[in-house]
């Protein structure tokens, strides 16, 4: 028992993730809504945005914005700067969940013109009835 | 106790001094704030997407406070469209032209062939520009998102 | 429905918590992220791009390509909107 609390109280980090992203997931496949669908799947993304930052932490770290002639002469210690690598690419990635996110709310606007519902069940019976 | 939505409709004011007010004071400095964003983006945390994602909001706000129709005044709809693609031919065609002048394509240290400063100072330009250019077509094509869902594709009315 | 749903998310959080037990703890400077391709960054940046903040030097020079289509994307993704949601008056 006392390992198993250690573990996790070394790795706390991860278990918040792997919550936040069991709560997305099952937002995803559980609920019938598409507005929460898609609610889940924001909630699955943020949990993956905040892995790949915390992978790029160091403990006692700055940000990565250095002083221009410090470097220019080499005078950089890599341990004191955060890894960057992991913030430009979620940059990229928060940038692409807002153009999906985007996309997703004009196809349900454009479902609920036509079919005057967003439950998924209700939709699949007015397809099959048409 | 419910009502229809011509009722609740009929009951918000149409037009409200404070909130007006508020607005329009406070627009100029968030698209202040915005080109800040944009500019800085060497030397703080900021960039295109930031900044040009600031500017949108500022419009957003504008629509918000005084209607769609008002703001396509402020900013047209074809200002728009042509402001988006501005944007991201800025980017491609500035990686074009670094092909085009014997360099690399995105390699910014060829453009010292039409302006010769050095190479690598053109490194920090080059990603200047291209910058300008993100945050251009960030800023236009969130404004677009924002008119297009509001007023379910027909531009008139809005929230 | 939806205890199927809840089954399918335990057992993937259940396999994801017992992956992380060969994670590196939170905040090593040495962890296998850290000691990559970011040491180059983080050192040589500043030097070829004469930039400060490494994020920016990093999105717009060295994944420029990357950032070029993140642009083409969002472009497109407002351009979708435009197609799905505009009617014609009539």
């Amino acid at each position: 028992m006392e390992s198993i609390l250690d573990h996790v109280i070394a790795k706390y980090n991860y278990w918040i993730y792997v919550v936040l992203m069991m709560i997305g997931f099952y937002a995803m496949i559980g609920k019938r809504n598409l507005v929460k669908k898609l609610l889940g799947m924001n909630i699955f993304q943020t949990a993956i945005i905040l892995f790949f930052i915390s992978t790029g932490a160091k403990k006692g770290g700055s940000i990565p914005i250095l002083d221009k002639y410090a470097a220019l002469q080499g005078q950089v210690d890599v341990n004191q700067v955060v890894n960057p690598l992991p913030h430009v690419l979620m940059l990229t990635a928060i940038v692409v969940g807002v153009s999906v996110t985007g996309v997703a709310l004009a196809v349900m606007q454009r479902i609920y013109r036509k079919y005057g519902t967003l439950e998924e069940d209700e939709i699949l019976h007015k397809i099959e009835n048409e | 106790m419910r009502i229809s939505l011509q009722e609740a409709r009929d009951r918000i004011p149409q037009r409200d001094t404070i909130l007006e007010t508020t607005v329009r004071l406070m627009v100029p400095f968030i698209q202040l704030y915005g080109l800040y964003v944009i500019v800085h983006g060497h030397y703080s945390p900021g960039g295109g997407f930031q900044g040009g994602v600031v500017l949108g909001a500022s419009v957003i706000l504008f629509a918000l406070a005084f209607g769609l129709p008002a703001s396509k005044r402020y900013l047209s709809e074809s200002t728009d469209i042509i402001l988006a693609n501005t944007g991201a031919l800025i980017y491609t065609g500035i990686a074009t032209l670094c092909a085009l002048l014997g360099g690399m394509f995105l390699d910014y240290s060829a453009l010292a062939k039409i302006l010769p400063i050095d190479p690598i100072s053109w490194h920090s330009h080059g990603i200047f520009l291209v910058e300008v250019g993100v945050g251009m077509g960030v800023t236009t094509i969130m404004v677009s998102i924002y008119w297009d869902m509001a007023s379910a594709g027909r531009l008139d009315e809005g929230l | 429905m939806k205890p199927l749903a809840l089954l399918a998310t335990l057992i993937t959080g259940a396999l994801l918590l017992y992956g992380t037990a060969d994670f590196a703890a939170w905040g090593d400077p040495q962890s296998p992220p850290n000691r990559n391709i970011s040491v180059r960054y983080v050192e040589e940046a500043v030097k070829e791009t004469h930039v400060p903040n490494i994020v920016t030097a990093v999105l717009g020079d060295y994944r420029g390509y990357d950032t070029m289509f993140e642009l083409v994307v969002i472009y497109s993704a407002g351009m979708a909107v435009m197609g799905i949601l505009r009617r014609r008056e009539d």
